[in-house]
């Protein structure tokens, strides 16, 4: 501390330095260690989406499953567990919202904003942090579903695939969250908005066939992007049985459900970045 | 000497609200500026156009000698930030937080490593530096904000309130500390709703109402600007008050009475001679006087003559922490 009594001012000052600033990778992996720290000291964060996802899938495996034909000879927990999967990327990708949220609430952003580093880093770094909890999650709602009885009918490649698959879905859906922390103010209100997400996970194939729904919701369920998406993750894991119930071949909706997170990530990363860049 | 802050003609609307209208000001170098203000004043507005977060309407603004409009990247580089939160990661150490941000300044490991120990020991912080921010105290995470801000040893640091919601204690020590920082080439700019930090923080004052500095100088200075001075009377009979009151209206202007501390106060041209005048008609009215006095204007009183509303209640009232956030 420099708090001897100075009077006048020392006569050669220093001037301070011009900070270079980090460049794009190493300030990118600079915000995304923090969100890593944050993780892995913040348990709750974890442990609370963990216990509500397997609450969730118990809940649609032994109370309503058994009400749920699978429109084929598939049992439903096989059908169910490849869906609860693939929707997990998005019920952990809420809490981004909430989080891009509170950063901007706190003034976090902004201080990120003020550093001579590029802004696109803020963004990033944050996505892939994201991305990395979301294959934590992943694993968690895999390791799960083989606990309630899921086996993979078709090959382990086929399997590793579609957990691959879902992260490009986690990572293309993040961006959408990210978007809605950024626009929403207060994390509360990322929170409420994030919800619009739940129609598109139950209006889809993830937990039961859309072909059992009426008319109008089904035609909802069919071109909504989760449904590709979900269809293709099911197809993967589960090899023929799986491919029999669904109306295309596998390869087919794996095409459509990359052509969907590619839109995604393109349409939000804009809106992201436009966000984040105005000033 | 390049002045560290120049700014001409400075506009920014919010649809039709104006929040800065026109601001010039010219910072030189060495010294801790106050910007001080009623709420929705312009203050944070300005203090965000300098830190290149939000790019003003029309005018010109340099900060030491850059052009913030065309060039925002290389003034990032020059300043550090303390907003009105404490923006630092709670499931981080002090160290790790100093750490960090010194890395996205561009210092190497070892460099930022340096950086956040003579950080924390600037903000005394160095038997918590490996505590979580988390459990720090309120006055604590002021501190290693501010430490976070000046790990890039900026030229010019930007405090946004940076004491609202501080016990006094604590606000003194950061006083002391942002006193520091000018003798380490730092210069400061602050915004505070508070006449008594503006006072005993800053070297300047700048005072801003409607978008605009309406007024700027040392503290003395602006006392002797708002003029006149004051004779204060304070009585032994609250019942006194309204015939004390007429008497200083006859012999001053703009007279005002406080029943609750007894006292009523006017300003006045030529305060010697007309003391006298007071003792001695309120001596032919026989009214019992306590103490009477010839002062200069408080910051208060030139704040309420310039910008004709009273300022906030100094921190550490009960009203104040909490209004602000809430308008904020």
């Amino acid at each position: 501390m420099t708090d001897a009594p100075v009077i006048a001012p020392s006569p050669a000052l220093p001037r301070a330095a011009v900070n270079p600033g980090a460049g794009l990778w190493s300030s990118s992996a600079a915000v995304a260690g923090r969100m890593v720290r944050k993780f892995a000291r913040t348990p709750q964060l974890i442990v609370f989406t963990t216990i509500q996802s397997a609450l969730f899938l118990l809940m649609f495996r032994f109370a309503f499953g058994g009400a749920i034909s699978t429109g084929g000879s598939m049992s439903y927990v096989d059908f169910l567990v490849p869906g609860f999967i693939a929707t997990t990327c998005l019920w952990t990708g809420m809490g981004a919202a909430t989080g891009v949220a509170d950063d901007v609430e706190h003034g976090f952003v902004d201080r990120l904003r003020s550093l001579p580093i590029p802004r696109a880093a803020v963004l990033i770094g944050r996505s892939l942090a994201d991305t990395a909890l979301m294959v934590w999650a992943l694993v968690t709602a895999a390791i799960l579903g083989f606990a309630v009885g899921f086996r993979v009918a078709g090959s382990v490649a086929g399997a590793l695939a579609a957990l691959g698959l879902c992260v490009v879905f986690g990572f293309a859906f993040e961006w959408v969250f990210i978007v809605i922390g950024l626009v929403s103010g207060t994390a509360q209100a990322a929170q409420s908005i994030s919800l619009v997400v739940t129609p598109l996970v139950f209006l889809s194939s993830a937990y039961v066939p859309v072909g059992s729904m009426p008319a109008g919701v089904r035609q909802f369920g069919e071109i909504q992007p989760l449904t590709p998406m979900v269809n293709a993750v099911r197809g993967l894991a589960t090899g023929p049985g799986g491919e029999a119930l669904l109306g295309h071949s596998t390869g087919y909706y794996v095409g459509v459900s990359l052509a969907w997170a590619a839109g995604i990530f393109v349409v939000f990363g804009l809106l992201a970045a436009a966000r984040f860049a105005r000033r | 000497m390049t002045p560290i802050l120049q700014a001409r003609g400075l506009t920014k609307s919010y649809g039709k609200t104006r929040a800065l209208a026109g601001l010039d000001l010219v910072v030189q170098p060495g010294r801790v500026v106050a910007l001080l203000g009623p709420n929705g004043a312009g203050k944070t507005t300005f203090v965000r156009a300098v830190a290149t977060l939000l790019r003003p309407d029309a005018g010109t603004l340099y900060v030491d000698g850059i052009d913030a409009l065309r060039r925002p990247a290389r003034v990032r580089q020059v300043i550090g930030l303390a907003g009105q939160f404490a923006a630092v990661e709670e499931a981080m150490t002090g160290r790790e937080n100093l750490e960090m941000v010194g890395r996205l300044f561009g210092l190497g490991r070892k460099e930022a490593r340096a950086a956040a120990v003579r950080v924390l020991g600037q903000m005394q912080l160095t038997a918590d530096a490996d505590r979580l921010v988390r459990t720090y105290s309120g006055g604590m995470r002021r501190r290693i904000d501010l430490g976070v801000s000046l790990v890039g040893t900026p030229r010019l640091l930007l405090l946004d309130e940076p004491t609202t919601g501080l016990d006094p204690g604590s606000r003194s020590q950061l006083w002391d500390t942002i006193r520091s920082l000018v003798r380490t080439g730092t210069d400061v700019l602050l915004t505070t709703q508070y006449l008594d930090e503006a006072d005993r923080l800053a070297s300047d004052i700048v005072i801003i109402d409607h978008g605009q500095v309406i007024a700027a100088g040392t503290p003395a200075e602006l006392k002797t600007r708002a003029g006149d001075d004051m004779i204060e009377v304070h009585v032994r009979d609250p019942g006194h008050l309204p015939a004390v009151r007429d008497v200083l209206a006859e012999i001053g202007h703009d007279p005002r009475a406080d029943a609750a501390q007894r006292r009523a106060c006017v300003a006045v041209d030529d305060g010697s001679s007309r003391l006298m005048d007071v003792l001695r008609v309120l001596d032919g009215l026989g009214i019992a006087v306590e103490d009477i006095s010839l002062r200069r204007p408080t910051l208060d009183e030139v704040f309420l003559a310039l910008t004709g509303q009273p300022a906030v209640q100094p921190a550490g009232a009960p009203s104040g922490t909490h209004t602000k956030e809430a308008s904020s």
